[in-house]
């Protein structure tokens, strides 16, 4: 899972140069090339209709009782009927609208660090009393709030928190492990390379297990992580691994002359890191900053496999409902199609910021 | 660099100086003021959250027994969902006090990390299979491909009747339930195989139409599925084998939820003793003398349970077979509570 | 002078570096105490002898002999075959597939241009997880009852519990056929197009008479050998099909899946090596009259291969670590053995710590090899 180089946008393909321009019917039939393409598109979206008619026109959108969905097409009434459970989980379905405040900070706070203008400490600070807050909002227990166990937790908000968290946490840890490896001090470096290294060697589902089963026993005794938190803290040093590799690699394309420059002005070595180092680097590097965030917000569906109750495990087991027959093809589209918005989305911001960085730098 | 240093050896401090309590299980349910107990991952009548995310079923009000029993509250109780492979470490570990999930008793789980209390089922693993395949036996099954799910004694149980009857069963082996579950339904495979008790329970729950499917033991032997606690706390395993003792001898006794106050009056000394009148027994256990009283008045006794979560009074209309009483031919036996 | 030592930079340097490594070690020395004394405390049993009893668990498939009377050790290999296996078969597929793909991205042709953007865009902004359970889900629920298979092709069935066609059965002399036919074949060939092209117009025809003579002294062969190879034919026995070769529906979804998702990230890769490749190489080659075909697989490939390697690499070793996810859908690789390992003995330290070095071994063999491939390409470099 490390797309490090490409691109998740959609871009249209800029080279090779083009040939003489060509008349748009010449371009489809002009030659024998061209023809077969063109026959061959054609097959392709012929092959498409029968998934447009099982998708669209035979599909059932509302029905009055779930067997009415038994014929032919898609039974988009079962998200209908089932996305509270997909959605949400488990969480009890009178606290439901403290998830959706969840969402709604996130995707809030998200939206207002879009602009790179208000990147700064505070927005720092306010990110981290919005975690605070998403955690009292789902855990409760305070303030008048029923607890809600991490146990019930679920659904959308865990995939969202689970993405979110593991990428904040994993910066910090990244950076370090950047200067380290690409630091002069022997030892940090070794230790540097040996964690990115190892990490990087490994599927996240063997990290899922480690620390599903494996942790527990390796921690004191009488300490206790819940399984959650255990699972956060796999998909963060994952994280960590793939990010300091990227930020190496913004670190290697800076000048060395800015380093010399502040060295020479005297500045202390974490001054100069926070305010000349980091900056520059993680400017070069944004795209593969954002395809990292991507390929995290995507791996966060492996918790699956460990039994944590995210999106995808809520929507395979609404699928178990005897009443509806044989939904999991539409449940699966659905949640595809949620990580879909989130990814793109992601991947269309990253081409936004690239262009803001090409203005400042050439303008 | 610098700050680095300060997280490891501030985390290092931490680790060094938090003492390793040496804390009795019960002293941590006592201070926690709940009971934290390992479920499956969705069972109806032995374990599952209801519409409202309340969990009901036979194991989940065995663990409400020992939560009543030492907290007084049978709401006391958090439960954690966990896979088959997950359930024991994360009662080895801590993560869980107590283990009610459908596990069979075994000489390898028991001498590995886990001591086995009192069974509180009894049953045969069986298959499942849709009846328009016309089989209703075993040896019939010959080439038949079984959906069987990871994280139980059933995946050992497929290859050894395969091979005692010569039957080369096609095992297609799932991580977990829901996977295996989902993929007989939907006619992966020919049959199910798991304990006959979660099989009703699937066929009760997940199926378009129940009586379309036939469920037969697998083997003649039966299995005990017995609820665990984790090894090196004797006073613990007591606890949760008194209380559900207590359940089973209840029902011995005549005891309902209903009626178990008119007895409090009651001359037989061994009622007394169960019901707390004469004080001794909760005391030996660290517990309050009237435990056995309290958990009969808040969930009454075996039967009822039985009942209410997979017999008669439940979709999955299972008999008492092998978990009547012992004076109805069953295996349920009170030991004696003095 | 303890002043000056402190605020010597390489003093202070290496006392920091030395703090580090004492904590690291503390850190690693306290894990280790204390997963030692948690195994003590809850009387877990640990070692590795266990490997070396009979497992008695199923697989429920496996591309090398695997018997539940084998041993643990034996079941570890059996699932480690299977990750093998599905990480060639999917890594094979997705490479040609993706070559495909990035040839009509880069076609002129607008429509179907277009078309390969969308599929792309859709494949690499969906987990790879959701795919596969997509996939499983068509899979078991689209196609018929083993009863009603459907047979587009004489032997050939299609039903939910997968593909049954109908196997190769290779008698004795069979292997000694098969060699000798395609030892053959390739000297047909190669005489064939040698004489074909001095022969320039009647090359064609030449070519074909080669061939022709091939497929005689094949049959005569054959029948000489006293017909060594047999079809086994799939039949439908009681409840399922016995006989013939079978693909199963997990096998296919994983497969299916981990081919499709993988193949929109190569053929972003190939792409981009390609768009990397200087402009004056393509106007260079076409001002010499060659055409678009020959300038794409003569000129611009080849050097595109170079810049393509690094990032290849690491795509492939993602999908030998993706393969993990056939745990989802109940495809026995490695991971699901290691799962049912735990389950079946409780050695859960044991089975993971050997997951764990198995694809960490696979990884750090694979970047040597390529490491070593970079530096031989790279000295070739004129």
């Amino acid at each position: 899972m490390s797309e490090q180089t490409a691109t998740y946008g959609f871009m249209e393909p800029q080279s090779p140069p083009k040939t003489a321009r060509k008349p748009f019917f010449k371009l489809l039939f002009g030659d024998l090339l061209s023809a077969t393409l063109s026959a061959v598109t054609v097959l392709l979206l012929l092959a498409l209709i029968p998934a447009f008619n099982w998708a669209v026109l035979d599909a059932h959108w509302t029905v009055r009782s779930p067997s009415d969905c038994q014929s032919g097409g898609a039974c988009w009434a079962f998200i209908g009927a089932k996305a509270r459970l997909i959605l949400f989980g488990l969480y009890p379905p009178s606290e439901q609208w403290r998830a959706v405040l969840v969402i709604l900070l996130i995707v809030g706070m998200i939206l207002v660090s879009l602009s790179p203008k208000l990147w700064n400490a505070r927005l720092l600070a306010v990110w981290g009393v919005a975690v605070g807050a998403m955690l009292i909002l789902m855990g409760g227990g305070v303030a008048g709030l029923p607890p809600v166990p991490t146990s019930k937790w679920g659904g959308l908000p865990v995939t969202l928190m689970l993405a979110v968290l593991s990428l904040g946490l994993a910066f910090p840890l990244a950076v370090l492990l950047a200067l380290g490896r690409r630091g002069r001090l022997p030892i940090p470096r070794a230790v540097s390379i040996f964690t990115i290294e190892l990490v990087r060697g490994l599927p996240l589902v063997g990290l899922l297990f480690v620390a599903a089963i494996l942790l527990p026993l390796l921690l004191p005794p009488g300490w206790t992580i819940d399984k959650l938190g255990r699972t956060l803290a796999a998909l963060t040093i994952f994280a960590a691994a793939y990010l300091a590799e990227v930020i190496r690699g913004g670190l290697q394309g800076l000048d060395e002359g800015q380093i010399e420059a502040a060295e020479a002005l005297g500045i202390p070595y974490w001054k100069m890191i926070w305010h000349i180092v980091l900056p520059q680097a993680i400017q070069n590097v944004i795209p593969p900053l954002t395809n990292t965030a991507i390929v995290m917000v995507k791996n966060t569906s492996l918790v699956l496999i460990v039994g944590v109750f995210d999106m995808l495990s809520a929507a395979r087991s609404a699928t178990t409902d005897p009443a509806w027959p044989a939904p999991s093809t539409e449940a699966y589209l659905f949640v595809a199609s949620i990580y879909f918005v989130i990814c793109f989305g992601i991947a269309i911001y990253s081409r936004y910021l690239e262009r803001g960085v090409a203005a400042r730098t050439h303008g | 660099m610098k700050k680095k240093l300060i997280t490891i050896t501030a985390a290092l401090a931490l680790g060094l100086v938090s003492p390793a309590l040496a804390e009795t299980t019960l002293e941590k349910v006592k201070e926690r003021g709940r009971l934290i107990c390992g479920s499956s991952q969705g069972t109806p009548g032995f374990g599952a959250p209801d519409d409202k995310g309340y969990w009901r079923g036979l194991d989940v009000e065995t663990c409400r027994a020992v939560a009543v029993a030492v907290l007084d509250d049978k709401d006391a109780v958090d439960f954690v969902p966990l896979s088959g492979q997950q359930r024991i470490p994360a009662l080895q570990t801590g993560e869980i006090d107590m283990l009610p999930r459908t596990l069979t008793w075994t000489l390898q789980r028991d001498a590995n990390g886990i001591n086995l209390t009192t069974p509180n089922y009894f049953e045969y693993t069986g298959f499942m299979m849709p009846k328009k395949l016309g089989i209703t036996k075993v040896e019939d099954m010959s080439g038949a491909s079984v959906c069987v799910q990871t994280g139980s004694t059933t995946e050992v149980v497929v290859n050894d009747v395969s091979t005692k009857n010569n039957l080369g069963l096609k095992p297609v082996v799932f991580d977990n339930t829901t996977a295996a579950r989902q993929a007989f339904f939907s006619g992966r495979c020919d049959a199910l195989i798991t304990d006959a008790g979660a099989l009703a329970s699937v066929r009760a729950t997940m199926a378009d139409n129940p009586d379309n499917y036939i469920i037969f033991p697998a083997t003649k032997y039966m299995d005990a599925l017995t609820p665990a606690v984790r090894h090196g706390d004797d006073q613990w395993l007591d606890i949760v084998n008194w209380s559900i003792q207590a359940l089973i001898a209840a029902e011995a006794f005549g005891l309902t939820q209903k009626n178990i106050d008119s007895f409090k009056k009651s001359d037989d000394p061994r009622i007394r003793r169960f019901l707390g009148t004469d004080p001794g027994n909760g005391q030996a256990l660290g517990l309050s003398d009237d435990f056995a009283y309290r958990i009969v008045k808040a969930l009454g006794n075996y039967g009822e349970m039985f009942e209410r979560n997979v017999g008669k009074e439940s979709p999955l209309k299972l008999t008492r077979g092998r978990n009547a009483l012992f004076t109805d031919g069953g295996l349920m036996f009170p030991l004696a509570f003095q | 002078m303890i002043s000056a030592l402190w605020y010597s930079a390489r003093v202070r340097a290496w006392a920091a570096q030395i703090a580090l490594l004492a904590g690291l070690g503390l850190f690693l020395w306290m894990i280790v105490g204390n997963t030692v004394e948690n195994l003590t405390a809850r009387g877990i049993r640990t070692g590795f002898d266990y490997l070396w009893r009979p497992a008695r668990f199923p697989i429920s498939e496996s591309i090398i002999r695997y018997d539940a009377s084998d041993s643990f050790l034996w079941a570890y290999v059996a699932g480690l075959a299977n990750t093998l296996w599905l990480s060639l078969l999917s890594i094979v597929f997705a490479t040609i597939l993706g070559l495909f793909v990035c040839l009509a991205r880069l076609s002129h042709h607008p429509v179907l241009s277009y078309m390969t953007g969308v599929y792309v865009t859709v494949l690499r902004n969906v987990p790879l997880i959701v795919q596969l359970l997509f996939w499983y889900a068509i899979a078991t629920s689209v196609f018929p009852a083993p009863r009603a298979a459907l047979n587009p092709l004489p032997g050939l069935f299609l039903s939910i519990r997968g593909v049954y066609a109908p196997a190769l059965i290779v008698e004795p002399g069979g292997w000694f056929f098969l060699i000798a036919s395609a030892a053959l074949f390739i000297v047909a060939l190669a005489v064939g197009l040698w004489s074909a092209r001095r022969a320039r117009s009647f090359g064609a025809p030449i070519l074909l008479a080669a061939l022709a003579f091939w497929a005689a002294t094949n049959v005569v062969l054959y029948v000489a050998l006293g017909r060594p190879l047999k079809l086994e034919m799939p039949e439908l026995n009681g409840l399922n099909f016995s006989g013939g070769t079978n693909l199963s529906p997990e096998f296919a979804a994983i497969i299916i899946g981990l081919t499709i998702y993988t193949s929109a990230f190569i053929g972003e890769i190939i792409r981009g090596g390609i768009e990397a490749i200087d402009k004056g190489q393509w106007e260079g080659a076409r001002a010499l009259g060659l055409s678009e075909r020959v300038v794409m697989f003569k000129v611009i490939l080849p050097q595109a291969l170079r810049i393509i390697v690094p990032p290849m690499t690491s795509q492939y070793l993602s999908t030998v670590k993706n393969t993990t996810l056939a745990v989802a859908v109940g495809y026995p690789e490695l991971g699901l053995v290691v799962n049912t390992v735990i389950n079946q003995t409780g050695q859960a330290i044991e089975s993971i710590l050997i997951m764990l070095c198995v694809f960490l071994s696979i990884s750090l063999s694979v970047s040597l090899f390529m490491n070593w491939y970079n530096a031989r390409v790279a000295l070739v470099v004129r």
